[in-house]
């Protein structure tokens, strides 16, 4: 029991990576009908300038500098380096979008998942370049408490991350359901052709998406790089895939969908692990996902409808 | 605004007057005799070559047309491009002009006989391009031998991705069964290993069982298919890629742990069966097949259910065997790619068709064109050669390649050769004067 709920919390928090990378692919996905294969590597890059902000942010020393407590100034370093790093990332996201995907708009989606591929391996590779191959650790921006409740150890670091990934999955999901700008993304996601017509950007619709998913996939980075410290350029990989996997199995368009299906993966992932040998972790997984696949082929909460296939 | 144009207007006349003087060259040169200049250029290397690239401070012949010397000693650029120069494009374009004539008329009278003559004389001759040409070096042969295999798993790629517009993610997967399988029969018939023990058959036979080994790894693969196709009845598009997908990681995954597979670690030592001339047949023999079967009723009825699946199933296209066929088929190829490939390399692990395995193949389709086995050709080569030559680049070639399939994709969303139709037939004929496909060619 105390073991299946350990796994429990473990799970949720692996799951908070998935479902925060998830949400990015899902929101492309749901409403340009683009695979963007680079969003894994975006998050990456997320951490990447997750782990120069604070750093650099440490090396200022801003609480010193005000005269706060040690604790409440590593929460502020924590807290401006995710809001520094989502709006940093925002703009790699745009980028990706403005050279990868614009230029295609009216080329077979299949193009527009290469562009992306190929981002993702420039992104890879730049960072190799410029970076090295050493890997880079991420400073400690929260002192690691561990608590036990009911004989199962919870670490504050968990909480954090998970409550983190909710707060911004429903932020996201609020966003999308009551803003103009979310209208304005259900609309091009419900019909393409028409909304242009009603004086919606599509650019500028296409810009928030990638903006919006790729904020996300920063502050994933950063709570990975607080959970597991160690950063190396192609840490995105499987991530990325796993997660486009939880966010068609979501359901097209579904917000909601893609962070559940993430966390499910996570849950997945973890069981699977515990009680198989843990080189048995993808074979199963995914096979499960092939299962659910064959018997519900549009995902959890997407509706069935006829791919248009612009070749 | 006036002197831009007319500066661009005489270079267009410059650069149309090239082009028709090229054209007007070049249009009576056959196939034939393209393939008696170059050689006569791949003799010349092989007999002057290793004394001219010392005279003129190469060291070596370049190995790949000068490029991957170039990039990495710029000092010796001019050398490299007067060794070409002098090796083969002089001897080339002057020669092919001069027999054309002779050709012509060899052409035109083995085109009296059965195709199956005209076609084996041409093949003939390119095999011994090709073997002269690789004979220089092992790394050439190692290169030629790879890129020929690109072919083989790019164009089963393009029956499932071009022509019947899935796209599937499933090739490494594939490609991993064939390897496997096929290595598995090698290894445990032919070689003694300390895993597997002593041969059970005499290991001269090996060479000759090859091929079953080969067709064994593409059922293999075909039967894995199965797994992916069977979805494939219910849904389309992209949920299919993501099943796709999921099979390719289930297949490595499976591979890792199978520990008579040695697991991780890979299996080894698979003898060395693949050579240059089992891999050109190989490849020559899944070009005519696949070009065979998309041409076919079959062929054209996965375009039926690409366009529209409705549409076709109207049009008494069976659409489910249709699809099963052509994943089956495509699978069966990449699994024989991917035999050759673990006897080519001579070790497989798991990682080796991992999802870069994939970025590669999708890139060679994509980049070549889709629905188009001429497109597939120009990809998986184009890329191969590329991919080689810009070595000495080390990390910043997995930069300039994405870019370079970037602007591609931007400029040519569809690939370079895409929607056209390959006749190996048309190629072999005589180009006499006075023939329409000179115009139709040229057009």
């Amino acid at each position: 029991m105390q073991s299946i709920l350990q796994n429990l919390i473990n799970a949720l928090q692996w799951g908070s990576f998935y479902a925060l990378i998830a949400l990015g692919y899902s929101m492309v996905y749901g409403v340009l009908m683009l695979f963007n294969f680079a969003h894994g590597d975006i998050f990456m890059v997320g951490a990447y300038i997750g782990f120069f902000v604070s750093t650099g942010l440490l090396a200022l020393d801003l609480g010193g500098l005000i005269g706060l407590p040690d604790g409440v100034a590593l929460g502020l370093v924590l807290v401006l380096t995710l809001i520094i790093s989502m709006l940093l990332n925002t703009l790699v996201g745009m980028l990706v979008e403005r050279i990868g995907y614009r230029p295609l708009r009216s080329a077979p989606r299949a193009s527009a998942a290469i562009t992306g591929l190929m981002l993702g391996i420039i992104l890879e590779t730049g960072n190799l370049a410029i970076f090295g191959a050493e890997r880079l650790s991420f400073p400690t921006l929260i002192e690691s408490q561990t608590f036990v409740l009911a004989g199962v150890s919870v670490t504050n670091k968990k909480i954090l991350i998970v409550l983190v990934s909710i707060l911004l999955t429903l932020a996201l999901h609020q966003f999308v359901r009551r803003t103009k700008w979310g209208m304005a993304m259900r609309a091009m996601a419900f019909d393409y052709v028409v909304v242009p017509l009603m004086g919606i950007s599509i650019n500028s619709i296409a810009l928030l998406t990638f903006g919006l998913g790729s904020a996300l996939a920063a502050a994933a980075g950063i709570l990975y790089g607080v959970a597991y410290p160690v950063l190396d350029p192609y840490m995105g990989i499987l991530f990325g895939w796993k997660a486009f996997v939880a966010a068609i199995l979501g359901g097209r368009g579904s917000i909601l969908g893609a962070g559940l299906a993430g966390f499910m993966l996570g849950f997945i992932e973890i069981f699977v692990a515990t009680i198989f040998p843990s080189t048995m972790r993808n074979l199963i997984a995914f096979g499960i996902i092939l299962i659910i696949l064959t018997f519900r082929p549009h995902g959890f909460f997407g509706e069935p409808y006829s791919a248009q296939l612009r070749l | 605004m006036g002197v831009t144009s007319d500066v661009i207007r005489t270079n267009q006349n410059i650069w149309t007057r090239a082009r028709g003087w090229l054209r007007a060259t070049y249009a009576h040169v056959p196939l034939l005799a393209w393939l008696f200049a170059s050689l006569f250029s791949v003799l010349l290397e092989t007999f002057v070559g290793i004394p001219l690239a010392r005279a003129l401070g190469l060291g070596k012949i370049p190995a790949l047309f000068g490029v991957v010397l170039a990039l990495d000693k710029p000092a010796l650029i001019p050398g490299a491009f007067l060794y070409l120069l002098v090796i083969y494009a002089l001897p080339i374009s002057i020669l092919a002009r001069l027999v054309a004539g002779i050709a012509n008329r060899l052409a035109a009278w083995l085109m009296t006989f059965p195709v199956i003559v005209t076609a084996i004389v041409h093949l003939g001759l390119l095999y011994a391009n090709l073997s002269l040409w690789a004979e220089l070096s092992d790394y050439r042969d190692l290169v030629a031998r790879l890129a020929m295999i690109a072919i083989i798993v790019t164009l089963s790629l393009n029956v499932v991705n071009g022509y019947m517009g899935e796209f599937s993610c499933s090739h490494p997967g594939f490609m991993a069964l064939g390897a496997y399988a096929a290595s598995f029969f090698t290894i445990v018939l032919f070689v003694d290993e300390n895993r597997f023990g002593a041969p059970l058959l005499p290991p001269g036979w090996g060479p000759f069982m090859f091929p079953i080994s080969l067709i064994l790894g593409g059922i293999v693969a075909a039967l894995g298919a199965l797994l992916v196709a069977i979805p494939s009845f219910r849904t389309r598009g992209d949920y299919l890629a993501i099943i796709s997908l999921a099979f390719m990681f289930i297949i490595k995954s499976l591979f890792e742990n199978l520990e008579v597979f040695g697991g991780a670690r890979g299996l080894s030592n698979q003898p060395n069966y693949a050579s240059l001339l089992v891999v050109f047949i190989w490849t020559i023999l899944s070009i005519w097949i696949i070009n065979n079967f998309v041409r076919s009723t079959l062929g054209k009825a996965l375009n039926a259910v690409r366009d529209g699946e409705l549409a076709a199933s109207a049009m008494t296209v069976d659409t489910r065997r249709t699809k099963m066929t052509a994943f089956l088929f495509a699978a069966f190829w990449a699994g024989v790619g991917g035999g050759l490939l673990a006897h080519v390399i001579r070790y497989i692990n798991p990682d080796t068709f991992g999802i870069r395995k994939l970025a590669e193949v999708l890139a060679m389709v994509y980049l070549g064109g889709l629905n188009s086995v001429t497109g597939s050709i120009v990809g998986a080569v184009g890329l191969s050669l590329i991919g080689e030559a810009l070595r000495p680049l080390e990390i910043y070639k997995w930069i300039i390649i994405p870019i370079m399939l970037i602007l591609i994709m931007i400029f040519r969303p569809t690939g370079l050769v895409a929607f056209t139709e390959f006749d190996p037939v048309s190629l072999f004929r005589p180009r006499m004067e006075n023939r329409k496909e000179v115009d139709h060619g040229a057009a």
